[in-house]
């Protein structure tokens, strides 16, 4: 009996292969746009693990020299006859890889991704030529060095012997930094007794790359939240459908006498294997989304942050096995309800549609309260929320609260549009659509989280580049940015440009604490570039004059807000204190930053040249000055950025941000269409009884196939209408909470209502795709179907 | 174990110490190899001897503090070889290892310290002595030494006075460590007398006692089918003082050696099978705490004691060494050394 039984179920999907295919493309979606999101999460978040363990970076406290220079290696030693456990390493770029060097007698474990298996044996490590490690992207830029592949290794960066470090990078006998080992001796004399030219940097420091580049994986995090949303919401819908549509078939296997519990066991096991089939699909097309992905979101994380991303994605079981579980679980989940739900019913039910809306009246009542109380707290949260556990709290309540309101929302402008309708027509059709909002309400959900995230994020993220440019177009002012290698090409520079520049600006710095927060020192000479172009968020009366006049500072905003300092304010350094005239935004620095003027800068740090110059002139000279500069100078061209190009770049990075952003737009909205296609055609049978008696009055099948279609495309608007100050309000949560809480600075808001619309335009064809196929079908229901309504009591 | 454990046991030559310590019996290539009939000239012997791959510089000490409550004590530094040269800085072929512990009847406390030479964060000087590695130092002009380590939950600060002579093992200092001829050159001073202060988490303890310095280098101290090796050196309340090994094998056999040194400093050497050592009871790692050690000839029949069970070296290079008591036909003080146990 069991395998007839198996047989009468499965004949449906092999009579009905459209419901078969959409019952596993919808979950195939779901699973997809799930993985895909995690895999790119998973990825980039790998890629950091990588550089932070090969430096160990923000793990340990370090030692660095006050004013920002190398170390000498007898200070090392020094430190460590002292009984300070400290390692050196040594960092510089060669040919564009940065070379870490490390001592691995003395590095805490961890500290380079390099065991014995991937080739090293200690002697030619520590000896000899040494051995370089790194992943094979990077060793093919060291082609003339013997390196040894490790595909741990961060990317762009590769791992040596201090020794070797020191010999590459041309600096024997310097140390960039000590780290400090978590346990030390008992006895160990203060660090100011041994070493008072340096200081402690604590762990968590401003090299935190991953503190960094959370800004842009907020984007990639509020996707996959959202995704996951919706593929459940899907997952449900394609279940529901699968168990609507086999009503009769159960029905009559039961008649047949098919114990309840056999068919049960039956029907979940069939479920399952479709959600394994469905998941496998689609962690498949997730990979596939990923793979695309991934290239645009490494080149943007590399371009904004400086943070190297792998852009080959590897397969981790982690997200593949979450991919699946989705799958599975939201199957388990969608289906128990379902199937709880056949227990109860009499034996010979009929699908009774109203009834149905009824007891979704009941339960309306709970959502409603809970709606209720969700957005209670989340507007509690937007005044309170400090921390990124606050901001994701508000997100949280922010986004639920209103999708389980929106189906009361909805059914409340249904209910007056139906009092002020006036013909019989219209008055039918909205109490028709409000019957059907209980099974369209997740559906609708869906579209509502979609765009309210596409909304929010694409709000942040123009917003982000709208401010960053303007910021370009401030800090950039100089045409061209010169790099000098050593003192002699600065003074060649000097010389060259005197006769053809405008004005010559040193941009010299130092790395240092205030405050305990790790913080670059810059250096600036009196010119109206700074006057003209630098925007303060606040400041004191006259606060240029008083800076270059070397009585105040100017600090930025990250600097302001992590140590509380405002105007007014004292910051010390080097023993000197001065007082703050002035916080100026600095986007996307990571750390703090003080600027001074450049008289005050070379009387507290005597040692640093400045080697980085800007260079003002009409741009029409740039092309000739570089060119010149090589031929006269010697300094290559390599060594010379102009503005136009900075900012080209910046601008194509934020393109690749678009791509990313525009690509999950497109395909959240896509799932969302889904859903509510599947609701539809889940619908779709029920409705035939409902429709029948307009029919019968006279409307014909066409009209009512375009009301059809017209209710989806009205409910997609009414959604879109809620959904558009959702992502507003999550947009401001973003932006004013999240980000500071993040990186320390908050991001102006700004508007962009054509995108808006567009997405609004999107979201109203995707609805109306959706029901495009449940309109036409509804059209063309043969007359005998419907005239069987009357006929039978179905 | 972790990775970083693991990593240097593949790394360090003398972590070849390390491969079930099997490794010290490796090929000398290059190195310079122990030969009979050895002529020592000090104090540049008490210096290293970068041309053999392995050395030790190696001091324990059972000590008292004033209401008799015992101590263990050890300060070691061992030097390992890439390559048969000094060197100088980074490249510089030599590896520095430095271990230290104290040991009371409850807590047994480690420190292990790691370093290149060639930069001078470690090294041995012979004249004036001065053995170092980071903050740790032993140096003095030998007959009077200051001695000094740190770990995280301990520290130490003692002054070493030499009683007696230097002692050469096996045949003048030329010790033979299997039947197939591996040797090594070893020598001792096996008496200071020793005070100072013990900094412990339960606070300063100042402390008295005798402590034993062993000088050993070699380039291939152990035959391929040696694993490791269990060390005695026990002094007698009588004056007389006892150095044995026994070598464990592969094949289950032993090889064994011993040094009588009589109060007056004479010495008399016993070369395989004189000495026995049987292990009477093990700790819960099966490490053998308690053992019957005898040389008939010179009526040593005695039973050797843990003070504790759990003087388990966890170092890089992992093994057992603490302080012992000694019952049976003489009474007395000593140290224990087993390896091979991993």
């Amino acid at each position: 009996m069991t395998k007839a039984a198996l047989q009468a179920l499965l004949s449906h999907w092999w009579r009905n292969p459209v419901q078969l295919f959409t019952l596993l493309a919808g979950l195939a979606l779901a699973t997809a746009l799930w993985s895909g999101v995690q895999a790119v999460n998973a990825e980039a978040r790998a890629s950091y693990d990588a550089a932070a363990a090969t430096l160990g970076e923000g793990q340990y406290d370090r030692l660095v020299r006050r004013d920002g220079q190398p170390m000498a290696q007898e200070t090392y030693i020094t430190l460590r006859r002292a009984g300070w456990l400290v390692s050196p390493v040594l960092q510089g770029r060669l040919d564009g890889v940065r070379i870490v060097g490390v001592e691995p007698l003395t590095a805490p474990a961890g500290i380079g991704p390099i065991t014995p298996a991937q080739g090293a044996d200690i002697g030619s490590f520590l000896t000899g030529q040494g051995q370089l490690f790194a992943n094979a992207e990077t060793a093919a830029q060291l082609p003339d060095l013997d390196v040894i592949i490790a595909a741990e290794t961060a990317l762009g960066a590769a791992i040596t012997d201090i020794g070797v470090a020191q010999r590459l990078l041309g600096k024997v006998g310097q140390i960039d930094s000590l780290i400090v080992l978590p346990s030390q001796p008992l006895g160990r004399p203060d660090l100011a007794q041994i070493a008072p030219d340096l200081l402690v940097q604590p762990a968590q420091g401003g090299s935190d790359i991953a503190r960094l580049t959370d800004s842009f994986h907020l984007n990639l995090t509020a996707f996959g939240l959202l995704s996951f949303a919706v593929g459940i919401f899907i997952v449900n819908g394609a279940i529901g459908l699968a168990f609507e549509q086999r009503r009769p078939v159960v029905r009559t296997m039961r008649a047949l006498g098919l114990p309840l519990r056999r068919l049960i066991v039956l029907m979940a096991a069939e479920l399952m294997i479709f959600a394994l089939i469905a998941g496998i699909i689609g962690v498949a097309l997730g990979y596939v989304i990923a793979a695309l992905l991934l290239p645009d979101v490494a080149a943007t994380l590399r371009g904004l942050y400086g943070a190297d991303v792998s852009g080959t994605l590897q397969l981790r079981p982690s997200w593949w096995l979450s991919g699946l579980a989705i799958a599975l679980g939201g199957t388990a989940i969608a289906a128990s309800g379902a199937l709880y739900q056949m227990t109860k019913m009499p034996l010979l039910a009929a699908a009774q549609p109203r009834a149905l809306a009824m007891a979704a009246g009941q339960r309306a009542k709970t959502q409603g309260a809970i709606a209720a109380a969700l957005l209670v707290v989340s507007a509690i949260l937007m005044f309170t929320a400090d921390g990124l556990i606050g901001g994701f709290a508000l997100l949280a309540t922010l986004l639920i609260g209103a999708a389980l309101a929106l189906p009361i929302i909805l059914s409340g402008i249904l209910a007056a549009m139906n009092r002020s309708a006036r013909s019989v027509t219209a008055q039918w059709f909205w109490a028709d659509t409000r019957q059907q909002l209980p099974g369209l309400s997740l559906a609708l959900m869906a579209l509502l989280l979609a765009m309210a995230a596409n909304v929010g994020v694409s709000t942040m993220v123009s917003s982000f580049r709208v401010t960053f440019t303007d910021f370009l177009d401030q800090r950039l002012a100089s045409e061209v940015y010169v790099r000098t290698s050593d003192a002699a090409q600065s003074a060649a520079l000097l010389d060259y440009a005197a006769s053809r520049a405008d004005a010559i600006l040193p941009i010299q710095s130092a790395d240092t604490q205030v405050a305990g927060q790790p913080t670059e020192v810059f250096g600036a000479r009196d010119h109206a570039t700074y006057r003209d172009f630098w925007v303060f968020l606040q400041n004191a009366e006259g606060a240029w004059d008083t800076t270059f006049a070397g009585e105040t500072v100017l600090i930025n905003e990250q600097l302001s807000r992590r140590a509380g300092l405002v105007v007014g304010d004292t910051v010390t350094l080097q023993d000197s204190s001065f007082a703050v005239a002035g916080v100026y935004g600095d986007y996307g620095n990571p750390i703090g930053q003080v600027v001074m003027s450049e008289a005050i800068f070379t009387t507290l740090y005597p040692d640093i040249s400045p080697q980085n110059f800007g260079v003002r002139m009409p741009p029409a000279d740039v092309a000739d000055f570089v060119a010149d500069l090589e031929a006269q100078t010697g300094i290559p061209a390599t060594q010379t950025v102009d503005q136009a190009s900075i900012k080209a770049i910046s601008l194509a990075i934020f393109e690749r941000t678009f791509t990313v952003t525009t690509a999950l737009n497109v395909l959240t909205l896509a799932v969302a269409g889904f859903a509510i296609l599947m609701s539809l055609l889940t619908l779709a049978s029920m409705r035939v009884p409902q429709l029948a008696p307009a029919w019968a009055m006279g409307m014909t099948r066409n009209q009512l196939g375009r009301l059809e279609l017209l209710r989806a495309v009205m409910l997609a608007l009414l959604t879109a209408l809620v959904a558009l100050p959702l992502g507003l309000a999550l947009a401001w949560a973003l932006l004013a909470v999240v980000n500071v809480a993040a990186f320390g600075w908050r991001l102006p808001m700004y508007l962009f209502p054509a995108d808006y619309a567009r997405l609004a335009v999107f979201a109203l064809l995707a609805a109306g795709l959706a029901a495009l196929w449940p309109a036409r079908r509804l059209a063309r229901t043969p007359p005998a179907d419907l005239l069987k309504v009357f006929s039978n009591e179905r | 174990m972790n990775v970083k454990a693991l990593t240097l046991l593949c790394w360090l030559p003398m972590s070849a110490l390390a491969q079930g310590f099997a490794g010290l019996g490796t090929q000398a290539d290059g190195f310079s190899v122990p030969q009979p009939n050895p002529t020592f000239s000090f104090p540049a012997d008490h210096g290293a001897h970068n041309d053999y791959r392995i050395e030790w510089w190696y001091l324990t000490a059972n000590l008292e503090s004033a209401d008799g409550t015992p101590y263990g004590l050890q300060w070691t530094l061992f030097r390992s070889a890439l390559a048969p040269e000094a060197g100088d800085g980074w490249t510089a072929p030599q590896l520095w290892m430095g271990h230290a512990a104290v040991t009371t009847s409850t807590d047994h406390y480690v420190s292990e310290r790691l370093a290149r030479g060639g930069i001078g964060q470690a090294g041995v000087k012979a004249d004036p002595f001065d053995a170092w590695i980071d903050d740790w130092s032993l140096s003095g002009d030998w007959n009077t030494l200051r001695m000094t380590a740190s770990g995280s939950e301990f520290a130490y600060d003692m002054d070493l006075t030499a009683q007696g002579p230097l002692i050469f093992h096996g045949a003048e200092g030329y010790s033979v460590k299997s039947a197939a001829g591996q040797a090594s050159y070893y020598y001792s001073q096996p008496l200071f007398e020793i005070a100072g202060t013990l900094r412990l988490p339960e606070g300063d303890v100042a402390v008295t006692g005798n402590a034993w310095l062993d000088r050993e280098w070699s380039s291939q101290p152990l035959a391929d089918n040696q694993t490791g090796w269990d060390w005695f050196s026990l002094s007698f309340d009588d004056g007389d003082k006892l150095m044995g090994f026994r070598l464990q094998q592969t094949d289950g056999a032993h090889f064994t050696s011993a040094t009588w040194i009589d109060a007056d400093g004479t010495t008399t050497p016993f070369s395989d099978g004189a000495l026995t050592a049987i292990p009477l009871a093990t700790n819960d790692a099966d490490v053998p705490i308690r053992w019957n050690v005898t040389l008939p000839s010179k009526g040593v029949d005695v039973t050797v004691s843990a003070i504790n069970n759990d003087a388990w070296m966890a170092t890089s290079v992992p093994y057992w060494e603490g302080p012992v008591t000694v019952t049976g036909t003489h009474t007395g003080v000593g140290y224990l050394e087993m390896t091979g146990y991993e």
